[in-house]
């Protein structure tokens, strides 16, 4: 049976939790960070030795933590990839702009537990030779920049910033940066442009990898809040053991946002891959069950970007029969273990870990119009399929539900999401509002089909019996 | 109307240029404390921010149209923000949005934040809020509600004196 698990959550919710620092001392607050102060070089067999610094980075190798953030890349790998030969400084940034339609994980991370996140930055930030980090929260929190700014404020009056941290000799501060109500923050590249100061326009890679070319083009890394926390608990527990939680390819828990028709909406961390769709959303440990005489419709498994799930579709999972060897199982959507693999083999993905939840009240055309509109909006505007493409998308939406619909408008809207992605837009934007688009389409065309016709038949009719005019009388 | 900047935004924008090393970087947050003591950001304002921070008017005018939340013209005493994405949209967001336009005398169909004539309030339809799973929710300036229903939004109007 799945059970809730909670490491980063661990006291969030608990009765009497406050997020100032004395509470979180109380709770071994920034015990982790003396440790990994306490880390010395060491001597390997050949002869080489290991800085703590690079011993604490192989800890997050080893533990196999994947992004929280949305496109689950090895943070390990993400680290390894910093130029540290360059002579420039190097700039950490947390990106707290949750901004992913569905998602509400950081938020709790933020509100609730400020020094949690802190503690992994400065952590992250020592096993990186970072001493300028920020944290850019979308312009929409502004009481949670409000609780951070109290509580780096509190950090620096124990020592935990500023200069030769707790005597290590290390030095390090950390910021507050406010976006300003534009999704497209949330894009590494685009927000590195924000924190300068500039338009979010992202930025096109080779060459600008902000691992080689980033903040003020210097080697920069861009975490999400839950992957910083998580690094706290690897360095506190060992990057082994924390591999031991999750499934193999997929370590460590995930904060799993829970919206749309369940009974019981909310935020779940579970092990990775321990609990299947059906449990988070039928078990009574999590989302309880569809509201009562409804049936599922579909579910959106990773932020409002990820592929459409049509209930009662089946995918061909791969596992390890008896003797090890590589099957091909038949499993049910609900079946889907809820990890980043499994999504991945199903054609979709876990990305922010939100699912949507939608039952057979929907219309289907009417919540793809929704996102549509989101994206339309978000679009920076850069590149020409993306920005026209997410245009005529939501203006063909729009007409499919207000009336104005045509039958072939199915078939139309998949020609324009087909022209977006694939190498032809400087960032992921472009494939993220082409999916929904593509999956609802593939999973639901008889929908929209349906929706265009009737709307083509009631047309004919009206202009063929041609409304009497009113005629006032007076 | 020429913008005055207090000795207290003075202080505060001075630290927060202390934040970065390029002073460019600070623009967005000095729009930010500018807002939070004018409600908008007048083309003074801009002025103002260009000079402090050694910069063209145009590059603080460019970011100043692309921003959403950052606003060009005075908005009402009460700005409130209604969440219309996906999770809210089935949690009621457009009724409540229509409830909102409906009480306040505005066109629930038109584009854009509405002021009322007497500016107490703006109304604004704005995307995910993040707080999908207690669904509708809005803002009243800085303010957070979660699942509101039109009996608290109400309630919340009434609330604004
Ligand atoms: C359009 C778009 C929006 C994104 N929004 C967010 C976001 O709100 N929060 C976030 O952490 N990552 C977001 N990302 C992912 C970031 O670009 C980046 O991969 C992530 O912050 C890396 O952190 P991680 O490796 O710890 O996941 C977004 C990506 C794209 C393409
Ligand atoms: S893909 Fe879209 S959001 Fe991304 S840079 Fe191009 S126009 Fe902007
Ligand atoms: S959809 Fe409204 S808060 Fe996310």
């Amino acid at each position: 049976m799945a059970q809730e698990y909670k490491l980063i959550l661990k006291h969030a919710d608990e009765a009497g939790y406050t997020p100032d620092i004395e509470c979180y001392l109380r709770h071994g607050g920034y015990d982790t960070l003396k440790k990994a102060f306490a880390f010395q070089t060491k001597t390997l067999a050949e002869g080489k030795t290991q800085t703590p610094q690079e011993q604490l980075r192989q800890e997050v190798m080893t533990s196999g933590l994947r992004g929280r953030g949305g496109a689950g890349f090895s943070c390990g790998l993400k680290w390894s990839f910093v130029d540290r030969k360059s002579g420039k400084p190097i700039y950490l940034i947390c990106n707290a702009d949750e901004s992913e339609p569905g998602t509400f994980k950081d938020r709790q991370i933020i509100h609730k537990d400020p020094h949690q996140l802190i503690e992994g930055m400065i952590i992250s930030c020592f096993a990186n030779d970072v001493k300028l980090a920020y944290i850019y929260i979308r312009g929409e929190m502004p009481e949670g920049a409000k609780i951070l700014n109290a509580a780096l404020k509190e950090a620096r009056a124990k020592g935990f910033l500023g200069k030769n941290i707790l005597g290590s000799g290390f030095d390090c501060e950390i910021h507050v940066h406010r976006g300003a109500g534009a999704y497209i923050c949330g894009e590494e590249t685009g927000l590195i442009e924000s924190l300068e100061g500039k338009r979010p326009y992202p930025r096109i890679k080779p060459p600008y990898f902000p691992a080689v070319l980033g903040l003020w083009m210097c080697p920069t890394i861009v975490n999400n809040v839950e992957t910083l926390c998580n690094v706290k608990h690897i360095v506190a527990m060992g990057g082994a053991e924390f591999a031991k939680l999750g499934t193999p390819n997929n370590t460590g828990t995930r904060i799993v946002s829970l919206s749309g028709h369940v009974k019981k909406p909310g935020y779940y961390e579970i092990e990775v891959g321990k609990a299947t769709l059906r449990e988070l959303i039928e078990d009574s440990k999590f989302g309880g069950g569809l509201r009562d005489g409804r049936k599922l419709k579909a579910i959106i498994p990773g932020g409002s970007s990820s592929k459409v799930l049509k209930a009662g579709e089946k995918f061909k999972l791969k596992k390890k029969d008896a003797e090890g060897k590589d099957i091909l199982v038949e499993t049910d959507m609900l079946d889907l273990p809820y990890d980043f693999d499994s999504l991945a083999q199903a054609g979709t993905m876990s990305g922010s870990s939100a699912i949507i939840v939608m039952d057979d009240s929907v219309d289907i055309v009417g919540a793809l119009a929704n996102l549509s509109e989101f994206y339309a909006h978000e679009s920076c505007g850069q590149c020409t399929p993306c920005r026209e493409g997410s245009l005529w998308m939501n203006k063909t939406l729009h007409r499919l539900t207000h009336g104005e619909g045509r039958a072939q408008d199915a078939d139309y809207l998949v020609k324009i999401a087909d022209n977006i992605p694939g190498g032809r837009t400087i960032c992921a934007f472009g494939e993220a509002c082409s999916w929904p688009v593509q999956s609802f389409l593939a999973k639901f065309k008889d929908d929209f089909v349906a929706k265009g016709k009737a709307d083509e038949e009631r047309r004919a009719k009206e202009t063929s019996e041609p409304k009497k005019l009113e005629v006032a009388h007076h | 109307m020429s913008f005055q900047a207090t000795p207290e935004l003075e202080a505060e924008v001075n630290e927060l240029i202390s934040h970065y090393p390029v002073k460019r970087a600070a623009s967005l947050m000095v729009l930010h404390a500018i807002q939070e003591k004018f409600g908008w950001i007048s083309s003074d304002a801009v002025q103002w921010t260009a000079k402090k921070l050694e910069l063209q008017p145009i590059n603080v005018f460019e970011i100043l149209t692309f921003y959403p939340m950052l606003r060009q013209e005075p908005q009402g005493k009460y700005a409130i923000k209604v969440c219309r994405t996906l999770s809210c949209a089935l949690g009621g967001a457009y009724e409540l949005h229509h409830h909102f336009c409906e009480k306040l005398g505005l066109d629930a169909h038109k584009h854009g934040p509405q002021t009322t004539k007497d500016g107490k309030f703006t109304v604004e339809f704005v995307e995910c809020l993040a707080s999908c799973g207690t669904a509708p929710v809005m803002m009243v300036g800085e303010k957070f509600y979660e699942g509101v229903s039109h009996k608290k939004a109400d309630e919340i109007v009434a609330g604004c004196k």
